[in-house]
């Protein structure tokens, strides 16, 4: 075969190959974003190792026993969040207690045509809108207005049920089981708005098909869609979860800081967060790694339930 | 564009100037999956050349070979040698970006930009380096694609906001503006209701006056009517039971639609098919 | 359960829902609608709380004023407003940046591919990292480095909350962007940066203004980060490397103080965050109808 033409030919080499300023913006653009993504994992890494640094005097020191000590003393020098972990711990279970089957409820209602969507776009928005008050707007309240609120009524439990070991305490002004409520009032809207994504993301065969096998409502929504988004639904009680173990201020404002582990609900407590909150500011040496010390336990306690809600979660968008 | 980029050497013969795509041998695989065998195909300049053949066969994977756009499906690899005015265009000095500049593509789905109707035009045109008059080279693009009389007061609407004909003439307006060598068009027509069809197969007849065209057409009707080279595709299954495409037969278009040499082409262009 | 027996229920029955059944259905309604009224009870006392609280408070003095003394009447919260917004700011001017590239990394690059699949694990569990934990990691990286509390460590302490928000709204945006446009940006010639920063980006634009802005309304109000990275300050800072005082803080320090003109001031300071949180996203919600596909 005779050649081709080439003078066209060379060009499109010679372009290629010339110095182009663009390509070299598109080469350098390129690893850049490769550069920011990679250090979004690296992020992570480093938080964990700046904790680690500074806990580390405290690790050494204490090791595991840190975790079953229950003492917090400056003067002596001798630290443990025993009583901490077990505050972070129920207060996180009394508060999913509450806000599971409400924010269950509120997204079946959300969902489920009870009501003209007039009525229920506003609602929703509220819920979104209660998402983004902040935790220090929750704790201001809850000093100031809730708490004194169900102060009578909790001293009425006492009075009863006093002989169960739970509420065998008089209720005094800050209490663990008042700042669990507040904590199930913060973590609800993220119950329900995630309950609600996967209730409405169901295939409608699913809703049509019961109803079509003559089950009312109520047997359609018991019996097949809160089954059907049962993974969606776990997903949002652990995420939730992670949300309620790490919440500082209102527990901060709200749990009453003292450092025991009670057995009584009504007796104040404290937790990990609210700990390094309230102790930070005068903490130095010692004190100051312990802290860190609790921050990476709350950092762990925290990844694995979010490590297990994203498992879920993501089973479900499998599923799906 | 340079004029010096365009073949002008007299000691050539007319026949060798003639092609602008030389296709030698060409396998293409999706992973392990050869979508089409050992295709042989030249497209002579200034020529409209139409690909026909049954829905699978590798017409469109073809065609993205012709200006790289296969290199952004993972897997996708190319055997063979596709020879754009003598350079191969898969030489790993080339910069897949230059041939598309060169080699400029309509898709089967009309797919303007989000922004304005002159932005549309004028963006391929200004990320090409073009420095002279952007506005006549919208209206030049636009008058190119029989859509300037249409979007002449509403330049500066939404692109979005034409219809499905307008908006794939204004695509290959878009691609007019970039004064590319070879157009590529992936069934351009298969969306448009009949008149917008006819328009844009009358502004081919106008554009091959300066671009050589590869089109891809399920339309024997629009085959006939606007190209000059015909080439017929076939798929065929393999012991393993997947399909590969071939090239059947390719010729003048005459020659295609009335004296096909193989049986095959016979039977698909008299819709005696399968 | 008393509607399991009715399924056997013989044919002629079919059409009259049984007793039991409706009587569950019933029950499960009234249940459900207790939730709502439940759940509305303390929410609607916040929001009501806070607003007739806060208006009661509010003067022009609270935006003109330095933070009163213990149990001096008046004063503001002027150096709280303006350290707010410079703490945000500096949070969203490290976070926009990286978030938004990150997305472009992990959608217009590496779509799929090993390495964006880590990265949007990594997002997700950053995003459940708990704030008092971003706090820490800017006390040690900032506040210790440099040997002061600053508005510098609150915005980097804001930024690890921001970031995982901005880089998931910005990957929608560009997700929400067809094939087919790339497509046509890739077939005329476009490298990826110019298809990206003049195509793609323009076109995500709603999606990540609405990013942003959901990030600013949840910096506005946290607390727990600032507490050990920018302080408080009882004056204005005079440069972003001071100790600086914020909104949050400030509700938090007046709200365990125990004197009644503080507690006032802190239902007001917490009054103008929850107004300013629920402008920024109703700005989200208007920018992000103006979708373009
Ligand atoms: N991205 C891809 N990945 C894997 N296989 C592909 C891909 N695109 C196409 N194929 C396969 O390659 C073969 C040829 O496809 P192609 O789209 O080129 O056919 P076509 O001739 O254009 O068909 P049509 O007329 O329907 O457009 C088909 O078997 C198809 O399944
Ligand atoms: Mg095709």
């Amino acid at each position: 075969m005779t050649s081709l033409t080439t003078a066209p030919a060379e060009t499109l080499i010679d372009s290629s190959t010339k110095f182009q300023p663009e390509r070299q913006i598109n080469q350098i653009f390129r690893w850049l974003t490769i550069a920011l993504a990679v250090c979004v994992g690296l992020v992570l890494l480093w938080i964990t190792y700046s904790l680690l640094l500074i806990a580390l005097p405290a690790i050494r020191t204490f090791g595991l026993g840190f975790l079953t000590n229950s003492t917090w003393n400056p003067v002596e020098e001798i630290y443990g969040v025993f009583p901490q972990i077990y505050g972070t711990i129920l207060s996180s279970f009394l508060a999913l207690l509450f806000a599971v089957p409400l924010g269950v409820g509120v997204a079946v209602f959300l969902t489920e045509n009870f009501l003209p969507p007039k009525i229920l776009t506003p609602i929703a928005f509220i819920m979104e809108l209660l998402a983004a008050i902040p935790s220090v707007v929750y704790g201001l309240w809850g000093i100031f207005v809730f708490l004194p609120a169900i102060r009578p009524i909790l001293q009425g439990i006492n009075r009863a049920f006093g002989w169960i070991p739970f509420f065998s305490t008089t209720p005094g002004g800050r209490h663990l089981f008042g700042a669990s409520l507040v904590l199930a009032i913060m973590i609800l809207p993220t119950i329900v708005a995630i309950s609600r994504d996967t209730m409405s993301s169901l295939p409608p065969q699913l809703r049509q098909g019961s109803y079509g096998l003559g089950a009312t409502r109520w047997e359609t929504i018991t019996r097949v869609l809160v089954p059907a988004g049962l993974s969606g639904i776990i997903g949002s009680v652990m995420l939730a979860l992670g949300r309620a173990l790490g919440e500082t201020m209102a527990l901060a404002m709200l749990v009453g800081n003292a450092n025991n582990a009670n057995i009584s609900w009504f007796s104040p407590a404290s937790t990990i967060a609210s700990l390094i909150a309230n102790q930070f500011g005068e903490a130095s040496g010692l004190q100051k790694s312990s802290l860190f010390y609790g921050a990476l336990i709350l950092m762990v306690l925290t990844l694995l339930v979010n490590i297990l809600a994203q498992m879920v979660v993501s089973r479900f968008q499998q599923v799906e | 564009m340079n004029p010096s980029t365009r073949p002008n050497s007299a000691s050539d013969t007319l026949e060798n100037n003639d092609i602008v795509i030389r296709t030698e041998n060409v396998s293409i695989f999706y992973g392990a999956f050869q979508a089409v065998r050992n295709v042989f195909l030249d497209v002579p300049k200034n020529n409209v050349v139409a690909l026909i053949g049954p829905s699978g066969c590798g017409k469109s994977t073809l065609l993205r070979c012709y200006n790289r756009l296969n290199d952004l499906i993972p897997g996708a690899r190319v055997e063979g040698k596709i020879a754009y005015q003598g350079v191969d265009l898969y030489d790993p000095k080339i910069d897949p970006v230059e041939v598309r500049r060169r080699i400029g593509m309509v898709f089967q789905k009309a797919n303007p930009f989000p922004k304005s109707i002159y932005e549309n035009v004028a963006f391929g045109a200004r990320i090409n380096g073009f420095k002279g008059n952007m506005d006549e080279l919208v209206e030049r693009s636009l008058r190119g694609s029989a859509l300037w009389d249409e979007v002449k007061d509403k330049l500066k609407e939404s692109g979005l906001s034409l219809s499905g004909g307008q908006q794939q003439r204004l695509c290959i307006a878009r691609t007019i503006a970039i004064e590319p060598e070879v157009i590529l068009m992936d069934e351009p027509c298969s969306a448009l209701d009949p008149i917008s069809t006819l328009r844009v197969e009358d502004l081919m007849h106008e554009l091959k006056k300066q671009f050589t065209i590869i089109i891809v057409t399920h339309n024997m009707q629009q085959a006939s009517r606007v190209a000059d080279m015909t080439a017929f595709f076939n798929a065929e299954a393999t012991e393993g039971g997947s399909r590969f495409g071939y090239l059947v037969e390719y010729d003048k278009t005459y020659n295609i639609f009335n004296a096909p040499k193989q049986q095959a082409t016979q039977d698909y262009v008299s819709g005696r098919f399968g | 359960m008393a509607h399991s027996s009715s399924q056997s229920a013989p044919l002629d029955n079919q059409f009259a829902v049984s007793s039991g059944r409706k009587m569950f259905g019933n029950i499960m309604t009234a249940l459900v609608f207790s939730c709502v009224a439940i759940a509305a009870i303390p929410l609607v006392s916040i929001l009501f709380m806070v607003i007739t609280k806060g208006l009661g408070g509010l003067t022009p003095a609270v935006f003109t004023d330095l933070p009163p003394a213990a149990g001096v009447a008046g004063g503001g919260f002027r150096n709280a407003i303006t350290g707010t917004l410079i703490t945000c700011l500096i949070g969203a001017l490290i976070s926009v940046p990286f978030g938004v590239l990150t997305a472009v990394y992990t959608i217009e690059f590496g779509r799929g591919n090993k390495l964006s699949q880590f990265v949007s694990f990594c997002t997700n569990i950053l995003s459940g990292v708990p704030s008092i934990i971003a706090g820490l990691f800017a006390y040690g990286i900032v506040v210790l480095a440099t040997g002061t509390f600053s508005a510098v460590a609150g915005g980097i302490a804001l930024s690890v909350l921001m970031l995982p928000i901005i880089i998931r709204t910005s990957e929608e945006g560009f997700k929400s962007i067809p094939r087919d446009t790339r497509l046509a940006a890739t077939g005329i010639g476009a490298t990826n940066f110019q298809s990206v920063t003049q195509i793609i980006l323009p076109a995500a634009m709603p999606f990540i203004a609405t990013g942003v802005t959901l990030a600013l309304a949840r910096a506005a109000g946290e607390t727990a980060p600032l507490l050990f990275t920018a302080l408080f300050n009882q004056y204005d800072a005079k440069s972003i490397w001071e100790p600086t005082a914020t909104l949050s803080v400030l509700i938090y320090n007046f709200a365990i103080s125990p004197y009644k003109n503080q507690q006032a001031l802190a239902w007001v300071a917490a009054l103008i965050v929850v107004l300013l949180i629920l402008v920024v996203s109703i700005l989200a919600r208007i920018v992000s109808r103006r979708k373009v596909y």
